[in-house]
Formats: C-alpha cells, structure tokens, sequence
C-alpha cells in the first residue's frame, strides 16, 4: 500500500482529536511549568521544552508506524508481549527509582517507563490471542487464558509499586467481555465492588440488614410460577457477608492508616466535619488544591499564563497528573468541558472505528486501545475534581512525561494504522 | 447489548464530570475568592486620616507619627541585649519574652516588639538600628489632640473588631475605626480609602511579582479634611467651668442650627485614647460607673427639663388661645389640685404671662395648661393638640443630629397615661407637673437648646450638626440647611421672648446680666430622686437654665443642665451667663463671678448619696 492510500483512508477525525489533545495538553504544561526568566519554548533544559521535543519524537513515531507493514504488529505481538514482561521482570534488578516506586529505567538522556510499553504490547497480544481461530471464549480454559495475559503484567507491576498501572490492565477485562466473556464476570466484580463500598459506608451489619429486606421483597414480589433457588441464593448471601466481613479485617488491619484516611476522605466516612476538613487539607491536600484551583477559574477561566494558583506551585505534581487543575484555572468551565467533549468524541469515534473492523484482531486491538485511554482518562480526571481516590495515573496525551505520551501516541496509531486496512479481511 | 454498553460507560462518565465540573466552577465559584486566595497577597497602602479643625479653622485633631520597633525572629542575630534594651526602655525578661512570643506567631514573618516609640526614642534609636539584624523600625500614622477639650465630640478610634469585620467588608484585621463621635459618623469622609496592591505568591509564601501586572491595584485615597462647627474656645472654657460639676451644656447658633458648644461633665482628655496607654485609661475610664466620663450627657442624659419648659407651655396656650398676653391668674403662693396644695416661689399675686416666666410662677402656668385641656370636649384631644405643638420643637424624638448616638427624651402621649391610670381614668389634673416642666417629661440638654434656639428664632430651627466644612466647602445637606417650622405663630413669641429677657432685668437672674448686652433666659430647678438601698431619697435639685443672646439678634442659643446644683440661678445661670460673655465678648469682665464658678466644685453633693449616711439637701451654700 502506498504512503499516499494511507494518508486519504487514515481516520482523520480521530488524528485531529489527538492533535488537539496533545496542543492543549502542552499549552497547559508551558503554563504550569513557565517561568518569567526562561524564554524560548525550544529550551530543552525546561519542562515545556522537553515536552515539545517529545511531542516531535511521537510525531515522528507516527510516521514510522504508519509506514510499518500492517501484519507487523499481529505477527510480532507475542514478541513484544514476551519482551515488555521480561522488561517488567528486568526492573527487580535494573530498575531506577523515582519518588518510592521502581518503575524507570535510566536511558541516559531519558528514564522509559516498561509498564508503558507493557499496555500496548498487552493489548496486542490479548487481541492476537482472542482472534486466534482457536480460541473459544466461551470455555473456561480460554477465559482463564484470556485473563492470564491481563493479570501477569498486573502481578508484575503490583510490587514496583505502581497500582495505578497495574489497575489499567484491569480495563482490558472489557475486550474479552466485548468478545462474549459471560455477563456474570462483570456482575461479580459490579457486586465485590458495591459491596466494598457499603460495608465501609453503612457496616456489615446494615449489609445484612438490607440483604434479609432485600431477600423478603424477593418473596413477596414473587409470581407463582417463579421457583426460587433456595441454596445457591443462601450460598451468594453467605459469600457476601463472608467477603463483607473480609473487607472490615483488610480495611481495618491490612490497610495501613494512608489508604484508610484516603477513603475516608473518599467516602465522606469521617462524620466530624472538623476533622473532615483537616483531613482534607492534609492527606487529602492535593485533591483539596486542585479542586480549589479548578473553582477559582469560574466559568471563563482567569486565562492563559494568569493562573495565581498554578503559578503559586500550590497543586502538587500539576505538570503531571494534576494537569487538568490548569485547565480549570486558566480556562474555566469552558477549558474542562472542551476537553471532556474531545475525549468523549474520541472514544466514540473509536468504538465505531473499531466496530467496523472486518478484521477480528483490529477489532479487539482496538477496544484494548480505548479500554487504556478511557480508564486512565476516567480515574485521572475523577481524581483531579475530586470524585475518585487519589490513584496517580496520567492524562493521556497531556501529562507531562516523555514516555508516557510516546507510549499512548503509539497505542493509538498502531490502531489507526490497522484500521487503514479495515475492508481487508486478513492482512 | 455488549456493543453499545462501553459507549454507554464513556457518556455516563462525561455526565457525571461535566456535572461535577459545573458545580465546582459555575455554582461553587464566586468572584471575592481573590481575597481567600493564598497565591495572591494585598499590601494596603493606607492615606492619612483627615484632620478635624473648628469652626474658625483651629486645629482640633491632627495626625502624628508613631514608630514600631518590629521584629522577624529569623533574621535576629547575636546582639548586645542590655543596651538594645536600654535603647528601648524596657527590660530584658519582658524583651526575651517578647522575642519568644514573636517566634511562636512566626519566624518569618514581622512581629511588633515595642509599639508606638516617643519621637525621643526613636530619635535616640534610629541611629542605632543598624547594629540589630533583624530588627525595624515602622512608622505609623496616629491621632493628634490639638486640645485636651471635646472628647465626647470628637470620639476616638480603634483598632476594628471580629464584628466589624463581618459587617464591613472594608475593613481588615488591625485597621482603625471610628468609634464615637465624629470619628464615627464621619468614619467615610476622614479615613478615605486605602490604597492596594495585590503580588502573586508561591506556595512557600515567596514574592513572585505583581498579580495581573499590577493593572487591578488602586491608590490609597485622601481623607479628608473637615471643620466641624464647634468653637474650641468656648468649648474649653465651657470645660473648664464644668470642673468638679456633672451635667450637659449645648450652645447652638440659632441662624443655622450649628452646635457651637457641646460639653458633657465630667470629661477626660481625648489624648488619654491614644497610644500605649490607650487600654489602661479606657478601662480606668469604662468602669467609672458613677462619675460615668464617657457618657456624653449633653445628648444622653434624659431628665425633667424643669421650669424653661414653662415657655413652651405658654406658648401652645397662646397658640390655642386660651390666654393672651392679658390674661391673669392668681396664684396663692401655690395652686390647688383637688384639695391638694402645690407651692410656688414666685411671692403669690395676679400672675400674667410676663410676670408668669420672669419670676417662674408654678401658679399661672398650671392655670395656663388647665385651660388648654379645658378648650377641648375630650381630655384626650387636648392631650393629642398639646404633644403636636411640643414635638414640633423637636422634642420626645431623635432631632436628627449628626452625632452617631443620641435619646429621643420623652414627650407623654395620651396612649402613655391609658397605660399608667387605665383608659380616660386621668385628667389634666393628674398631669399637671407637666405644665412645670416636671411629671413625665423628659429632655436632653441638645433638645432643651433646640428648643431655645427656636423660641430665639421665633418659631423655627434648624436641625443641630456639627459638621461644617468637607475640604474647606460650606455642607449643602438639605437637612441641615433648611428651616423646621414649628406649630406655633411667630407672634406669640414675642410675649415670651419679652418675659425670657424680664428673667435677666427683673427676674430670676436678675444678679447675672451681662453688661452691654441683652439676654434672653429662663432659670429651672428640678426635683429630682434617686434610689438608696431600695428607699426613694429625694436629692438636691437639678440647676437648669436655658438662655439667648442678644435678644434681638441671637448669635448664640444655649441650654446648662448641672445635676444637683440647686437654683437654676445657681450654678447653669453663673454658667451660662459666662459663657454667653466669652462667645460674645471674646473676654469675662465680671471676673468675680467667674472666680467662683470656676473654684467651686459639686464634689461634696456628688459623694452624699454614696456616703452611706444621712444628709441634708438643698443646702444653702452661697
């Protein structure tokens, strides 16, 4: 296929989003990170000038990776999936480590992040093996699989330690149940994590309390003709309570008292509104900061460079996860809402890209891709105003971080390569 | 199903940021939070508060230059601490506690050490400074008292407090604020507005430079200047007469309602509310509960106005035409109420209207306030006719002055005495102390010399104010500058202006004229009670004396209430008829008559009722 087909069948909205995202994403980085004595952007020695050398880097990425033949990336997926656990296992002994986790290693003139590499290699390799012909998803044994090559580079990143990562792996759990995992694997970890949340919320005793209600309802709405299954209901109850009871124990005598305090703070459990707050100015200062920041700016934001906060330094790591506080600083409602309108439409457009593969691998690659962007976007975001835990993760395409944007530009391209070819059935 | 769920997720999620984001950015936000930012600091550039100058353009208040010794612990350095001290004049236990209590508040940030230096020191430690790291000199702006008269007047400021700041948004902590006296009513004017300058800050509290450039900063705005309409020459003189005597004296010019004069006894030097001692003398002051210096009784000390309120009952019975000019009554060294009968000092005999005021008879004036009632079917009409005519001379409500504080005094209404005896279970019999100016009226010494300003204009005044000039302009408020007409026909002043002047000629003040000039006065001697362990003791009288000058063309109107002074004669007359000498004069030819006022004090009479003893009142000391 030649450069000039690529260009005309390449998926232009999704390529202009992601120009955008990464624009905005480093204008907001210049701005968090400027300072009046330093002048050109080009300056490699600041933030925003190795910001923009690697925006050039992923730039030129994208140019390889189009130019890449297209069964490249199914062909070698097992490779590089092999590869990236093998840098994962590296870490243990290579490994640099910056701010407590053993995450990086040391190339010089940059530190290259291998559970970055591990995402993309993941979702190949998840879809490689997927579309394999011989794959049934439906047998417990190819399920067991499917799930396997999610959790190894989970389990491997868990003790760096990096959970944020590791939970991104997670996500991907939405291709296979894309590919037809039975329903009842989302309904138990839908109910594990409601369950979670009521028992810290409410106590194991309310739980049951509302279970028993719960159960008498079933009763007496019950038809006639409907038999109720007696023993695997009292069994799912018993569970219940059991794993209600298991999340006091880990909560009150695993947990060390951070995660606690991060929780409570989540959860609104602590009932004191005066330790509340102090709980909110200290553990949780960076979220209090942020969403602070994004108040101050209003609905028009107080505008480029004008930032008293973000110029302050008050938001911790604002060039990197907290980015999207300078958005809501600097550009108000109207900054926030145009960057979760881009990111929605993304994603959109890239599920229907990815439901018009007739190709199965592109297909499953591509719900890999969105299943990463969404989470991280999800949780990033949901930190940063102030609705999720914290859990540090990047903003896709805008955090600052050479690898991380390389990594996501990447991911995404390889996507927009394999869907050039979308009318092929096999590459 | 599988197809749309993710989809599904990706818009739920949108929703919900979008709905957090609104509420964080469009209903949380609010446009003062530039105040609450830490990243954005104010430095208040503050102007100099406004003089304050009488009405001929003497000083009254100014500002004067105080210097803080300040301190920022961190900087401090090894130092020669006996001689530092020694410059500061304190000693080195209180200057290492000092220290310490400054590094707790904070090391980095500046701490008063010793306030408000004498120009001495810090002449002595100026050149010293250098020596001490850490350690500065800040110069402030504090109040000046070219006088040591007028502080109920003049009021004094301070520092504001947590209310303040909830109801001003203006203010912040450590500012100073009006709190009496024109210092308050005129806060606006003489503070004018301070200047600010926002900086950006980091998280470490660092400077790192203007916020927005500078271009939302203000300048500080002047205070202003003002004249106030006292003369601070019969202020102090009236003060100083005022030694050793508590009561009010208010003298106004009745051509414009400007208060000349306004004394309050006992007083204190208003220089008492500045500086390091400010605290101690206001508390010294505060709990003076029986002396009660800040209590400026010229506007707030309600009393029975006695025997001048004769002259405004003759002239509601003129302006009813109950009695004219002609009219007599006899008085049989007393009147009867019922089978009851009241005395009367004016020596018995047919009494008319002159006669009546000039030599004060009880007599004809409850036979003149028995005749209004009489006019009327219905005892309750009168009571409406005769309150009208006496709240038309600006009495039993606030006058409208220009003063923060203020008693409306008390003028009976009909629904007063339904409340005391019952619903038209009275009759102006019962009432009739009013008629004297006892009963249940009451006024404040400003009132009695609005009132007197009236009757010396003939049947109009102007609402009393002590502003005169703002930056050296005349003031245009239409409430001060326009006429209040009272109910009363200009001419049945004249009866009554006669009588007041008969008071000086031939009457009760006969012994107080002053050589060259014709004045108009009426004495009062009021009754008056208190409460000792629970027993009602009656104690000696209440001089009283209201007066204008010169009778045909009045410059000066005044009212002298002395508590327990006796004669109306006594004490109020001697004060007055000085008064109204040095304002019109400019000198006291009668020094005799001042010699005594000025040595003789009420000390003595104040001190009886705390004695604990038995005594005597009404005593005949000269």
């Amino acid at each position: 296929m030649s450069g000039r087909s690529i260009l005309k069948r390449i998926d232009w909205l999704s390529v202009l989003i992601y120009l955008a995202l990464v624009l905005i994403g480093w204008i907001n980085i210049y701005s968090s990170t400027f300072i009046d004595e330093q002048s050109s952007i080009f300056d490699i020695g600041t933030r925003y000038g190795k910001q923009l050398f690697f925006i050039g880097v992923s730039l030129v990425s994208i140019v390889i990776i189009l130019a890449l033949e297209v069964n490249f990336y199914e062909r070698f997926s097992s490779l590089f999936y092999l590869l990236s656990m093998v840098s994962l296992l590296g870490l243990f002994v290579f490994g640099k480590t910056i701010a407590g986790a053993t995450s990086w290693y040391d190339l010089g003139f940059f530190n290259l992040q291998p559970s970055e590499l591990a995402k993309v290699a993941t979702a190949l390799a998840l879809a490689k093996y997927l579309s394999d012909i011989q794959t049934d998803i439906k047998r417990r044994k190819d399920q067991f699989f499917a799930l396997l090559i999610i959790l190894v580079p989970a389990i491997l990143i868990i003790p760096q330690p990096d959970p944020g990562s590791a939970l991104v792996f997670f996500a991907m759990i939405f291709v296979i149940f894309r590919e037809g995992l039975p329903l009842y694997y989302l309904v138990i970890i839908l109910s594990l994590i409601l369950v979670f949340v009521t028992t810290l919320m409410f106590g194991t005793v309310w739980l049951i309390i509302g279970l028993v209600l719960m159960i008498i309802l079933l009763y007496t709405l019950k038809r006639k003709s409907l038999k109720i299954p007696v023993i695997p209901l009292s069994l799912i109850s018993v569970a219940i309570i059991l794993f209600s009871l298991s999340v006091n124990f880990v909560f009150n005598n695993v947990f060390e008292q951070r995660h606690r305090d991060r929780f409570s703070l989540w959860l609104r459990l602590e009932k004191d509104p005066k330790k509340l707050e102090q709980i909110r100015r200290s553990i949780g200062y960076n979220t209090y900061q942020s969403e602070k920041a994004i108040e101050s700016g209003g609905f028009f934001g107080k505008g480029f460079l004008e930032g008293t906060r973000t110029k302050g330094d008050f938001v911790p790591e604002q060039d990197t996860d907290y980015i999207f506080s300078t958005v809501g600083e600097e550009w108000g409602f109207l900054g926030t809402a145009t960057v979760i309108i881009l990111f929605t439409v993304l994603f959109l457009r890239l599920i229907s890209l990815a439901e018009r593969q007739k190709n199965a691998f592109a297909r499953m690659y591509g719900y890999g891709v969105i299943s990463i962007l969404l989470i991280h976007y999800f949780i990033n975001i949901g930190m940063v105003i102030g609705i999720l835990p914290t859990i540090g993760i990047p903003l896709p395409f805008f955090s600052y971080g050479g690898s991380g944007l390389l990594f996501f530009t990447i991911l995404l391209f390889i996507f927009l390569r394999l869907d050039t070819n979308r009318l092929k059935e096999s590459f | 199903m599988r197809k749309i769920l993710l989809s599904l997720i990706i818009v739920v999620i949108a929703i919900t940021f979008l709905g957090r984001l609104s509420y964080l950015q469009i209903f949380s936000f609010s446009a003062e939070q530039v105040l609450e930012d830490p990243a954005i600091k104010a430095i208040y550039d503050y102007p100099e508060r406004g003089y304050i100058y009488d009405r001929n353009g003497q000083l009254l208040v100014g500002n004067d230059p105080a210097y803080d010794v300040m301190v920022i612990p961190r900087e401090v350095q090894p130092l020669d601490t006996l001689e530092f001290c020694g410059l500061l004049g304190i000693d080195k236990v209180k200057f290492i506690e000092k220290l310490r209590k400054a590094r707790v508040y904070s090391p980095r940030l500046p701490s008063v050490l010793v306030p408000q230096l004498s120009k001495q020191d810090y002449a002595m430690l100026q050149e010293k400074m250098r020596k001490y790291k850490g350690f500065y000199i800040q110069k402030r702006s504090l109040r000046y008292y070219d006088t040591s008269s007028a502080a109920n007047v003049l009021g004094y400021i301070s520092e504001v407090n947590e209310s303040d700041l909830a109801v001003n948004k203006y203010y912040v902590q450590g500012e100073l604020k009006g709190r009496t006296g024109v210092e308050r009513y005129y806060e606006d004017l003489l503070r004018g507005r301070k200047g600010v300058q926002y900086i950006q800050k980091d998280r470490f509290n660092r400077d790192i430079g203007p916020y927005k450039n500078g271009t939302i900063d203000t300048l500080p705005e002047q205070g202003k200047q003002i004249s106030i309409t006292i003369d601070k020459t019969l202020q102090e003189y009236g003060e100083l007469l005022m030694n050793g005597k508590r009561g009010g004296i208010v003298a106004i010019e009745p051509a414009t309602g400007e208060i000349l004069s306004m004394i309050s006894g006992p007083t204190y030097d208003p220089s008492l509310l500045v500086g390091r001692e400010r605290s101690k003398n206001y508390t010294k002051l505060y709990n003076d509960t029986i002396a009660n210096p800040t209590w400026d009784r010229s506007i707030h000390a309600q009393q029975p106005p006695g025997s001048p309120f004769k002259a405004l009952n003759a002239l509601v019975a003129l302006q009813e035409g109950v009695i004219d000019e002609t009219t007599k009554i006899q008085c049989y060294n007393g009147f009867y109420v019922g089978r009851k009968k009241k005395g009367c000092h004016c020596g018995g005999g047919l009494r008319d209207v002159h006669t009546g005021i000039y030599l004060s008879c009880n007599a004809f004036f409850a036979g003149a306030f028995k005749k209004i009632f009489e006019k009327f079917e219905t005892t309750d009409e009168g009571m409406d006719v005769w309150e009208k005519h006496l709240r038309s001379f600006g009495l039993g409500d606030y006058l409208g002055y220009d003063l923060p504080f203020g008693q409306k005094g008390r003028i009976p209404s009909k629904e007063y005495y339904d409340k005391w005896y019952g619903d038209n279970r009275w009759s102006s019999s019962y009432i009739i102390s009013n008629s004297i100016g006892q009963g249940e009226i009451l006024t404040t010494p400003i009132q009695l010399a609005n009132m007197t300003a009236a009757i010396a204009n003939k049947g109009y005044y102007f609402t009393p104010h002590i502003l005169k000039k703002i930056e050296g302009k005349a003031i245009t408020a239409p409430k001060f500058t326009e006429a209040k007409h009272t109910t009363i026909d200009p001419k049945h002043f004249e009866p009554i202006v006669k009588g007041m002047a008969e008071v000086y000629t031939k009457g009760t003040a006969r012994r107080l004229q002053i050589p060259g000039i014709e004045v108009a006065g009426k004495t009062g001697t009021v009754e008056n009670f208190t409460k000792i362990n629970g027993v009602r003791t009656q104690l000696t009288d209440h001089s009283v004396f209201v007066a204008f000058a010169p009778v045909n063309n009045p410059k000066i109107a005044m009212a002298v209430y002395i508590e327990n002074g006796y004669y109306g004669s006594r004490y109020a007359g001697h004060i007055a008829s000085l008064m109204l000498e040095k304002y019109l004069k400019g000198e006291i030819t009668r020094t005799d008559l001042e010699k005594r006022i000025l040595e003789r004090t009420l000390e003595a009479e104040y001190a009886k009722p705390h004695s604990g003893e038995k005594f005597k009142i009404n005593e005949r000391v000269w």
